[in-house]
């Protein structure tokens, strides 16, 4: 169509590769995708690679869960095995379970695979878990990636859907009981718990129609479900382009790296490889979820340590700590000739809903409060946000006392103290943990920040020692060069934003609140230091300039 | 310093620590496969055994258990606990007891097998009770599948379904059993040690705890097809290794791939 | 960074910085200088970087060639061992970990050692220009306008009435996923058929138990009589009926009132199913006499009728009624005389069609 418009001479290929491109290219337009993103430009730390991390175990997982649909048959039939491994020979079992064992035992490189899914698996919501914490003690969320944020989170619990669901599929003794505490959970569940439980298991726990059923969610309708998320989570990523760390020659209105092709695209690609690689180590050398050892399920036996994967850890744990019984007051109790079960109800989705709900109302809680509507493309130095990271640490602690309390049983084993005190210690850190590290956090921050100031006016310590012509010792400090001297005085430092009125002259409680939100947030800052600063500081010799600079400190309360 | 950073960032580094890594866990893993081997122990006694275990027991007993074992406040009476009960306590070194604690553990033994024998004797004489298996019992050549089954519904859920242990209440533990000799693993189920329910010949006949020994002992000599191991202690361990080392190896990649080639 | 001082070119958003302090800041010095690598200078150390690159490669074909040697070499035959399967397991691993390690690090050092390392920036652009917007609305405006959805509210009222009724057949199939509950988690094997009382029997070979054979001490895992010959629904009927036995010496164990003909010189039964969420509370202390849930470690008192004394459990376990009968064999008197398992909300509704 262009050409009709000039006078150009079409554009005629020579070799056969470039004959076939151009064919390709005339009916797809790949000329003007590569001109708009061949040479896309993409920062480079090694902390934004654990979306990719995410990414690359993801394609594993599709591509080792692929094999293993080929073997294995998620029947709930029994059937005795016959199977190579001798210590369950001619065992009752179901069909889902003697073909696990078979892809095990029997299918050459399938004990491999499984290994290489399980792993990937473990890896995959890790990898989220710790690129979801970047982002947020990056404030890589803020706008305009709020969205983008919230279809990170929606990711992490189809990836722990996924994960769970995968977890009962081999009918083993551990799944087994896990989908029992699962049932129960369903149970707790006021008015309509029994009938979700029926329908959900096709009758009673455990029925024959469970496996079948998780696993066409399994295999099927979660996997489509992430995969799209996947491709709305890129497309942003496309649209907003990459954040970067603060530095020398890097604002909001620029990025600043690696051109995608060629070393971008190389290090991403080869990334992938990598990946692979680390994970084929792990299941080549490290046995994971040995189903042979746990038997087929029965509802009789249970074995020590039985826990879910480590995702779902921190429910189990939260199970765990919460007290069924305090002082002869029952968490379980009768209302209206109906049984409202607390204790299970409570730890069960209270924890996981306070978490879920903050951390994807975290964007705009933040954006109220400082009421912030810029643009950020540059990041935050955790230290430089010390609120927001406390806030992270204090979330995370929360989580991680959760997390421990579902292993309570072999920290008591392994560090010899009673199981009993272990759940005691916790049911404790439940409640101060987060208070602790939030304080703990802060202050911590807060030091990084005026150590950095101090290192901005004095320069780094040199560690030589001079001695002044009156006797005094001191030690050198040298000046930093200009580019490392602003990743350390190129950042924001907000105040305290005071309650405004609104358009007609009120100040509202809700602002207020706001007002009140946002002192808790910004009193205590260390501001960066400024060129007046450092002219003072260097106007004295280097012994006055540290005696002065505390002085100066601008730790305003 | 700076040239073993150097170093670090050399593009075989990932490669010679990914061998490093290789040969330490191959170590370990050999390491902790060793097969202990049961030994087969079935004297019976004679009359100056007894006696000969009666001045051990006078000597190094008595103090808790008290004079003829009837018992006092410190120790219970040995009446009727028969052999087996002292082999298990005396041979696995739990008895005789260094302090109270939640539950007795397994030692250095304090006695060698001919003590060991004489006090079995002695006790033995005070009244009828589980006697020392029978070496036919110990042979290892039982049902392992369907001492796999028994061992999930009476033993898995203190002891592990891979028999590496578990938790009890109040500081007591379930001990794991690799390592420990089918003869004490028998005599353990027969006479219920510490919290340990007796399983009986009526609850678990002596074929069944020969076929729980035989599964025993096949999961050990076979170790895991998988690899290491990991304590066999389920998805915790997986899940700490996977944050550990998993995880680690990648940000050690992922923290070359980013830096700067000198 | 939203301060004008630093010299950044406009940003898309308003420019409001919060209480941020006028004071001067210190100018952007901008990307600093491009320092060049040895490769870049030397073209020995570049011709090195090359051969490093090219072994890289060499030592992902040796793990290929690993992988399939291993693959076919070694025979998963029904007489394989697990020492087989493991060294199978390890090399194929090991093959893939070097074939992928391989060409990964391969490619990374490439792109390290031999391509431009220059950092480059490029300007970002408004992800929406206020044109942009006006055009959206104008065509917003004229799709509205040419349906006449908003000049013709019938269409659009019929509209959202059939859509939203439009689902109800899915929620009619969801309900159908599963029969209705009824009473079926109000009753457990264990209730006598035809008046014949089920014995206890051994958990999983179902031979019947006396009481003579159940010692101080001892623990049985049991399940009813008749279990095993289930053609169906085996496991359901084992998930509520399973059962931990127990003898303890009678003067340990304290009984309330209407529990007296339950247990037998001291041998108790009770459901090994826990009342928090349904783990086998299987663990049984012979001198303390507790009993510990694996799962979530709820403790029960064996001598106070299993009473909860820690862990997330709220309710005791279910005592199951026994007796002995004529010939010596534990029999269960009746069911459980209530609800087995975790509690759910028509629980105490069941208890009392238990009890009435």
């Amino acid at each position: 169509m262009s050409a009709s418009s000039t006078a150009e001479v079409p554009f005629v290929p020579e070799t056969k590769v470039g004959r076939i491109t151009d064919f390709v290219d005339e009916r797809v337009g790949g000329s003007g995708i590569l001109r708009e993103f061949g040479r896309k430009v993409f920062p480079d730390h090694w902390s934004f690679m654990f979306g990719e991390v995410a990414l690359y175990s993801f394609v594993i997982l599709l591509m080792s869960g692929t094999f293993l649909t080929f073997f294995f048959d998620p029947s709930m039939a029994e059937t005795h095995y016959a199977g190579s491994y001798t210590p369950l020979t001619n065992v009752e079992m179901s069909v889902a379970y003697n073909s696990s064992l078979n892809i095990s035992f029997d299918i050459r490189g399938g004990l491999f695979f499984r290994q290489v899914h399980h792993w990937a698996a473990l890896l995959f919501v890790a990898s989220l878990g710790v690129h979801m914490l970047r982002v947020f003690f990056t404030g890589a969320f803020r706008k305009p990636r709020e969205m983008n944020w919230v279809v990170g989170g929606v990711l992490l619990i189809l990836a722990m859907a996924e994960g769970f669901t995968g977890y009962s599929l081999p009918d083993d003794l551990l799944s087994g009981n896990g989908l029992r505490i699962i049932d129960g959970v369903i149970k707790s569940i006021p008015v309509i718990g029994t009938y979700i439980s029926f329908f959900l298991f096709g009758g009673e726990f455990p029925g024959t129609a469970i496996i079948g059923r998780l696993y066409v969610l399994h295999i099927l309708l979660v996997p489509a479900m992430i995969l799209l998320m996947i491709v709305i989570h890129l497309f942003m990523v496309v649209v907003h382009k990459h954040t970067q760390y603060p530095g020398p020659g890097r604002n909001d209105g620029n990025v600043v790296g690696y051109p995608l092709g060629p070393v971008y695209a190389a290090k991403a690609g080869g990334f992938f490889f990598i990946v692979f690689g680390v994970v084929a180590l792990m299941a080549a050398m490290f046995t994971i979820n040995p189903i042979w050892n746990y038997g087929p399920y029965d509802p009789s036996p249970v074995s020590a340590g039985t826990q879910p994967d480590w995702y779902i850890g921190f429910v189990d744990g939260a199970l765990r700590l919460m007290p069924g019984v305090v002082n002869d007051f029952h968490f379980e109790y009768i209302i209206f000739g109906h049984v409202l079960t607390l204790n299970v109800l409570l730890p069960a989705l209270v924890p996981a809903g306070i978490i879920f709900t903050v951390l994807f109302m975290y964007p705009w809680i933040e954006r109220w409060i400082t009421k912030d509507n810029r643009e950020h493309h540059v990041l935050d130095r955790p230290r430089n946000a010390p609120t927001r990271t406390a806030i992270g640490v204090a979330g995370f602690t929360w989580y991680c006392v959760m997390w421990a309390a579902a292993g309570s049983d072999l920290i008591a084993t392994h560090f010899h103290v009673a199981l009993n005190d272990v759940t005691y210690w916790l049911r404790t850190l439940f409640f101060i943990g987060p208070i602790l590290a939030f304080m703990v956090t802060k202050r911590v921050a807060l030091a990084l920040q005026r150590k950095d100031r101090e290192i901005a006016l004095h320069g780094r310590e040199t560690g030589r020692i001079v001695r002044l012509p009156h006797g005094e010792f001191i030690e050198v400090h040298a000046p930093l060069d200009d580019y490392k001297h602003y990743k350390l005085v190129g950042f924001e430092s907000p105040s305290p934003l005071p309650a405004e009125p609104n358009e007609h002259g009120v100040v509202t409680p809700k602002e207020k609140r706001r007002a009140a939100l946002s002192k808790w947030f910004f009193e205590d800052r260390v501001a960066p230091a400024t060129p007046a600063e450092l002219e003072a500081a260097h106007g004295h010799g280097h012994h006055e300039a540290i005696e002065s600079g505390e002085e100066h400190k601008s730790l305003s309360h | 310093m700076k040239a073993l950073s150097q170093k670090r960032r050399h593009p075989l580094a990932a490669i010679a620590l990914l061998l490093m890594g290789l040969l330490v866990t191959g170590g370990l893993y050999a390491v902790a496969t060793t097969v202990n081997q049961a030994k087969a122990d079935t004297t019976t006694f004679s009359a100056s055994d007894a006696q000969e275990g009666g001045k051990l027991f006078a000597a190094n007993c008595a103090t808790c258990h008290g004079m003829g074992a009837s018992g006092t406040k410190d120790g219970p009476s040995l009446v009727g606990v028969g052999a087996a009960a002292v082999d298990f306590q005396v041979g696995t070194g739990r008895m005789p007891m260094q302090m109270n604690g939640p539950q007795a553990q397994a030692k250095p033994r304090q006695f060698n097998d001919q003590q060991t024998q004489q006090l079995a004797a002695y006790v033995a004489s005070l009244g009828a009770g589980p006697s020392i298996p029978d070496a036919s019992l110990l042979d290892e050549k039982g049902d392992a599948a369907k001492g796999g089954e028994l061992f999930r519904t009476n033993c898995a859920m203190c002891h592990n379904a891979a028999a590496a242990g578990g938790a009890l209440t109040r500081g007591k533990f379930a001990p794991p059993l690799a390592g420990v000799s089918g003869q004490h693993i028998y005599e353990a189920m027969a006479t219920g040690p510490q919290n340990m329910p007796v399983f009986n010949d009526a609850n678990i006949s002596p074929e069944g705890k020969r076929d729980i020994i035989t599964f025993l002992k096949t999961i050990e000599a076979n170790g895991s097809p998988g690899g290491a191991d990991l304590g066999a202690l389920g998805p915790v361990s997986e899940g700490l290794f996977v944050w550990v080392a998993g995880l680690g190896v990648i940000i050690a990649f992922t923290i070359w791939l980013t830096s700067r080639t000198s | 960074m939203g301060n004008h001082s630093d010299g950044s070119p406009n940003h898309s958003g308003t420019v409001a910085t919060a209480g941020q302090n006028v004071v001067e800041k210190f100018q952007d010095p901008g990307l600093p200088p491009h320092r060049l690598r040895l490769a870049d200078t030397d073209p020995r150390a570049a011709k090195r970087a090359e051969r490093q690159v090219a072994i890289l490669f060499g030592i992902s074909v040796i793990g290929t060639v690993i992988f399939l040697v291993s693959y076919f070499a070694i025979d998963l035959g029904q007489d394989s061992t697990i020492a087989t399967i493991r060294t199978q397991n390890l090399l194929l691993g090991l093959g893939t970990a070097f074939a992928m390690l391989g060409i990964g690090t391969g490619i990374v050092h490439w792109a390290k050692a031999l391509m431009p390392d220059h950092e480059v920036s490029e300007e970002r652009h408004a992800i929406r220009t206020e044109e942009d917007r006006q055009a959206a609305v104008r065509i917003v405006e004229d799709i509205v306008e040419e349906t006449g959805i908003k000049r013709r509210p019938l269409i659009r009222n019929t509209l959202l009435g059939a859509v939203a009724l439009a689902p109800l057949p899915a929620l009619a199939v969801f309900g159908d996923l599963g029969p209705r509950p009824d009473n079926t988690l109000a009753h457990t094997m264990w209730a006598p058929q035809d008046g014949k009382l089920k014995r206890l029997t051994r958990d999983p070979d179902g031979t019947p138990i006396k009481a003579s054979d159940v010692t101080i001490g001892s623990a049985f895992h049991v399940i009813p009589e008749g279990l095993n010959e289930l053609q169906e629904g085996k496991l359901n009927a084992k998930a509520k009926a399973v059962v931990l036995l127990m003898r303890l010496n009678p003067d340990d164990l304290t009984i309330s009132k209407g529990r007296e003909t339950w247990s037998y010189n001291g041998i108790v039964a009770y459901s090994k199913i826990c009342t928090h969420v349904g783990c086998p509370v299987a663990l049984y202390e012979q001198q303390t006499h507790h009993l510990l849930c694996p799962c979530h470690q709820s403790t029960f008192d064996l001598t106070k009728e299993c009473k909860v004394i820690f862990g997330p459990a709220s309710r005791p376990l279910p005592q199951l009624p026994i007796a002995v009968d004529a010939e010596g064999y534990l029999v269960a008197t009746s069911d459980f005389k209530e609800p087995v398992g975790p509690s759910y909300w028509e629980r105490d509704e069941h208890e009392r069609l238990i009890n009435s």
